[in-house]
């Protein structure tokens, strides 16, 4: 049944009482149970607590008084804090862990009607590109399960593009909601730094940090996103401005619009069939009304770098929390304090976190600081004053979201450089803060998706969702689902 | 060689919010051990700090009250280091961008020169919680993290002071103010006011700074001096035997009288400080700093100032009553009941503030209310009674609280001042001691004191001891004729 449904096919079904909430969650648990143990996509799922608020949604549909999402089954990227089940961010560190809180966007979908029916897995702490870095085990790739679903927020990724659940939230610090939707083949939106509340976000790096979320189409993403948006006082960073109505923005026309094209993204590096899956994408566009024109983000080759030494160092003070004394992970029979420390973060930690930790560490140390992290933040400056200048003259920058289709789970694990280049086309938005939305333009020469990338100016995200839901109206990549599931 | 010490002092102020920095918590001191919590403060994982605007006011305050400036744009940092009282593995404190910079402050030594002592800076932090290591057996230490996040401003002033005795005039200055903007309570028991202070010595004469120690475990102020001493005498020795002075933390042993190296240089933690990224950078509208301007109290100053050309006091006089905002304002209160104004400050200096030092009491907590005592001291203006009975009649005011006419009337301590009744006991006294008599009348003047003792004595103190001088004087004067 779910199979074949989108978010928006499910709010509409609730509403037309074609189905039950408690039908399609429990259809979602039995597709999780069926097909999962091959996924691996969730860390957790919620079988009772998840049927008894379908239950509640259930009743609030029949007296009519039903919220925008109303009984729809949804799963959290597992490095959201939520009171319900553990909070594990994939790490041994903190496999046990209840939060005593919910994370902000938590609630808040909670409060619009969301049912929570399980939380996804992810890379440790959300760092890797493909994730395999779980302590739980890597996630597959619903369109080949030798292949990585991205990373980190993989297992949401993985999760929508099998249909096991609606939709999911995912947290994107340097393409962890875009790369996994474009390897997926799905549709997934990172908003502006601010925009979402970072309440409850298990901190990877502070800066770049963002939630956002990951469905089927742009369509789903805009109802998801009205529901996470908006200022929270909790979150001194989160912005105090009117949310946009993104759903009533999604039909705009977009003729006259000027899509920026950086010549910086079609260089080495890019596989040929995604540049031709993303130029067919452009083609498109086009004939939407849209003009597309070449423009130039001097200092996006930069951007990669700058990132890795601004999250390390950002992730190295953010993790020492996780020191053994309180509710994290401690290791056995220590020898004295410092003992205690490093073997509790030894056997806790994996060993992507721990050399971001040393990087992060070694960024910030005295004698290094000025060289790596001043000289950092000033390479962020540029990239962001790269993005004002471009946006002075276009509406939207269109490029690929990753350089290639689904890597081989293992193929550049050993290889961390080669990683990080994954996510070459993404980290800038990051840098940047400026929202950037992936969704399905094609498939590569290996049968995988592949993903196009628009990038729009500050909050302008009712823009980017608009954008790529005429595209989906007018193609039909985001409707495909993987034969495997 | 003669040898001179330069010190700087690091001063922690607990600010008096209600609530901590970045939560909402309590910060009452003495509550059960981690009652006083939340996700915030505990550093549970996503959870997320939100500044306390009123701490921001507090600091604000301290800057205008030692002329400094105010950044219009301060950045909080992160100091990172491990410790298990430390729950999120960093201090959020100020750094590179501190919110006050450049201010000074005047202070006024004992037995010395006025003189200006440098504000470095003050910046904004959160405190850690307490480790305790004892009481819960071996090996194992109990953490209490409802200290954790409290606001402090660290007030880190110029290496200008070059004896103890001026640094804990500093000191005290600065306790003062902090008292009197209502910012801080002061309890250095409690740890609300904390000092380090930072130690080294040079020939005297020459310019160039020698290397420093960094004294920590200072919680009085003499211990600040005494610490200061031993470790001016400990480096002099050092240098005089060939030695060096190595840049160490020092930890002073207030039993034992020494301080001890903690840790030295090459030990010390490398904080790796870089901007907090969950906290926008503090703007500080000139709105702000105008409000805070205009409810800057009378400072001790300029309190004093007014005190000496008001009141007619004598600088040092000046000075002590104005230690803080509460005596000030007490012995304000004891002149406006029409009390002579120096009469008045003798009576609250040494007779209330004795009293109280003896108990361990401040003003606020004087049995004593302020309009008693200026009724006391015009007992003594209107000569109801001597200033000797007036210490006797003090006694029960401050024991019991009475007023002091109703003890006055109960004991029938008023003066005798009529003269025919003081004479008729001089009369008694001299028909009593013919001796002493015979040595005034051979020129022993000091003899007189003796009548006048006895006189006084026969009248329980009562009498009028001008009137009995005069009277004995006179008697005894007759009799040579």
């Amino acid at each position: 049944m779910v199979r074949d449904l989108t978010l928006r096919g499910i709010q509409e079904g609730l509403r037309n009482k074609e189905f039950s909430s408690r039908e399609v969650t429990q259809a979602y648990l039995d597709r999780i149970e069926a097909l999962d143990p091959q996924l691996n996509s969730y860390t957790q799922s919620f079988r009772e607590a998840a049927l008894a608020a379908a239950d509640a949604a259930d009743q609030r549909l029949a007296s009519g008084d039903a919220r925008p999402l109303e009984g729809v089954p949804i799963a959290h990227k597992d490095l959201l804090a939520t009171t319900e089940g553990r909070t594990t961010c994939a790490s041994k560190m903190l496999e046990n862990y209840q939060s005593p809180f919910d994370a902000t966007v938590v609630a808040r979908l909670a409060e619009a009607g969301a049912v929570v029916i399980g939380k996804t897995n992810l890379d440790e702490f959300a760092m890797g590109s493909s994730n395999e870095t779980s302590h739980f085990g890597p996630v597959k790739n619903p369109w080949g399960t030798n292949a990585v679903p991205g990373g980190s927020s993989g297992g949401s990724a993985a999760a929508v593009a099998a249909r096991l659940c609606a939709g999911a939230t995912g947290t994107d610090t340097g393409g962890s909601i875009r790369q996994p939707a474009a390897l997926c083949g799905i549709t997934g939106v990172k908003p502006t730094y601010g925009r979402c509340s970072r309440y409850g976000l298990v901190a990877f790096a502070s800066s770049l940090d963002q939630p956002g979320p990951m469905a089927a189409t742009a369509e789903d993403c805009a109802h998801m996103l009205a529901a996470m948006a908006g200022h929270d006082e909790r979150d001194s960073t989160s912005v105090d401005r009117p949310v946009d109505d993104y759903v009533g923005g999604l039909e705009q026309d977009l003729t006259g619009k000027i899509i920026g094209v950086p010549a910086e993204f079609f260089t080495e590096g890019l596989a040929p069939d995604v540049e031709q899956a993303v130029k067919a994408g452009l083609d498109q566009f086009r004939e939407l009304g849209a003009e597309i024109r070449e423009i130039h983000l001097p200092h996006y080759p930069q951007s990669i770098p700058t990132y890795q030494v601004i999250s390390a160092a950002e992730a190295s003070s953010n993790l020492a929390r996780f020191d053994g004394v309180r509710y994290t992970h401690r290791a056995a029979d220590p020898e004295g304090l410092i003992d205690m420390y490093k073997s509790t973060r030894s056997e806790g930690f994996g060993a992507e976190v721990q050399r971001r930790i040393m990087v992060g560490t070694f960024v910030l140390s005295a004698g290094y600081y000025d060289a790596y992290y001043l000289k950092a933040q000033k390479v962020r400056t540029k990239i962001r004053d790269d993005f004002a200048k471009a946006f002075e003259e276009v509406d939207l920058i269109a490029g690929p979201t990753s350089p290639t289709t689904a890597f081989g789970i293992g193929e550049k694990a050993a290889d961390p450089i080669a990683m990080y280049l994954s996510d070459l086309y993404t980290t800038a938005t990051n840098l940047a803060g400026v929202p950037g939305v992936s969704f399905p333009c094609g498939f590569g020469e290996s049968g995988l998706p592949v993903g196009m990338h628009l990038m729009a100016n500050f909050f302008r995200e009712d823009l980017l969702l608009n954008a790529a839901h005429r595209y989906q109206q007018a193609t039909d990549w985001h409707t495909r689902v993987p034969d495997s599931v | 060689m003669e040898f001179e010490p330069v010190i700087g002092l690091e001063v922690h102020a607990q600010l008096s919010t209600r609530s901590k920095l970045f939560c909402g918590c309590s910060t009452q001191y003495g509550a059960e051990a981690n009652t006083q919590t939340c996700p915030v403060c505990l550093g549970m994982p996503g959870s997320l700090p939100v500044l306390n605007r009123e701490a921001v006011r507090m600091a604000v305050m301290m800057g205008l009250a030692v002329e400094a400036e105010v950044r219009p744009r301060s950045v909080f940092a992160r100091k990172n280091y491990f410790y298990p009282d430390l729950p999120k593995g960093y201090q959020t404190s100020q750094y590179e961008l501190p919110i006050i910079e450049h201010g000074r402050l005047r202070t006024e030594p004992e037995d010395g020169e006025p003189k200006m002592v440098g504000i470095t800076r003050i910046h904004m932090e959160e405190d850690a919680g307490k480790s305790l290591h004892e009481g819960f057996g071996d090996n194992h230490t109990a953490i209490d993290l409802n200290r954790t996040g409290t606001p402090l401003i660290e007030i880190v002033s110029e290496p200008d002071m070059r004896s103890p005795q001026e640094a804990v005039a500093y000191l005290k200055k600065l306790h003062s103010i902090v008292r009197y903007l209502e910012i801080c309570d002061g309890n250095m028991q409690e740890g609300s006011f904390r000092c380090d202070a930072n130690v080294s010595i040079r020939p005297k004469g020459t310019e160039e700074f020698g290397t420093r120690a960094e004294l920590k475990n200072l919680n009085s102020f003499r211990n600040v001096e005494r610490a200061i001493l031993y470790e001016m005498e400990r480096q002099q020795e050092v240098i005089e035997d060939g030695g060096h002075i190595v840049q160490e933390t020092r930890l002073w042993d207030a039993d034992k009288g020494v301080t001890r190296s903690m840790r030295s240089k090459e030990e010390a933690n490398d904080y790796r400080y870089f901007p907090c990224p969950d906290l926008l950078p503090l703007d500080v509208p000139e709105t702000l700093v105008n409000e805070a301007r205009s409810s800057l109290p009378e400072l001790p100053d300029a309190k004093r100032e007014r005190f000496i050309t008001e009141f007619g006091l004598k600088g040092y006089d000046a000075s002590v009553l104005t230690t803080s905002r509460e005596l000030g304002d007490y012995y304000e209160r004891v002149v406006a009941t029409g009390a002579d104004a120096k009469l008045a400050a003798n009576w609250t200096m040494v007779e209330l503030l004795g009293a109280l030092n003896k108990d361990g009491r401040d003003i606020t907590e004087s049995p004593i209310a302020a309009e008693n005592l200026g009724l006391l001291v015009q007992r003594i203006e209107d000569e109801t009674i001597s200033g000797k009975i007036a210490k006797q009649v003090f006694e029960p005011m401050y024991a019991e609280g009475e007023e002091p006419d109703a003890i006055i009337e109960r004991e029938g301590l008023k003066q005798i001042t009529d003269t025919s009744a003081i004479e008729g006991v001089v009369d008694e006294v001299i028909g009593e001691n013919e001796g002493q008599v015979q040595q005034y009348l051979d020129g022993k003047d000091k003899v007189l004191g003796f009548f006048v003792g006895q006189v006084m004595k026969k009248t329980g103190g009562k009498a009028n001891p001008q009137q009995v001088n005069q009277i004995v004087k006179d008697k005894l004067d007759a009799k040579k004729g």
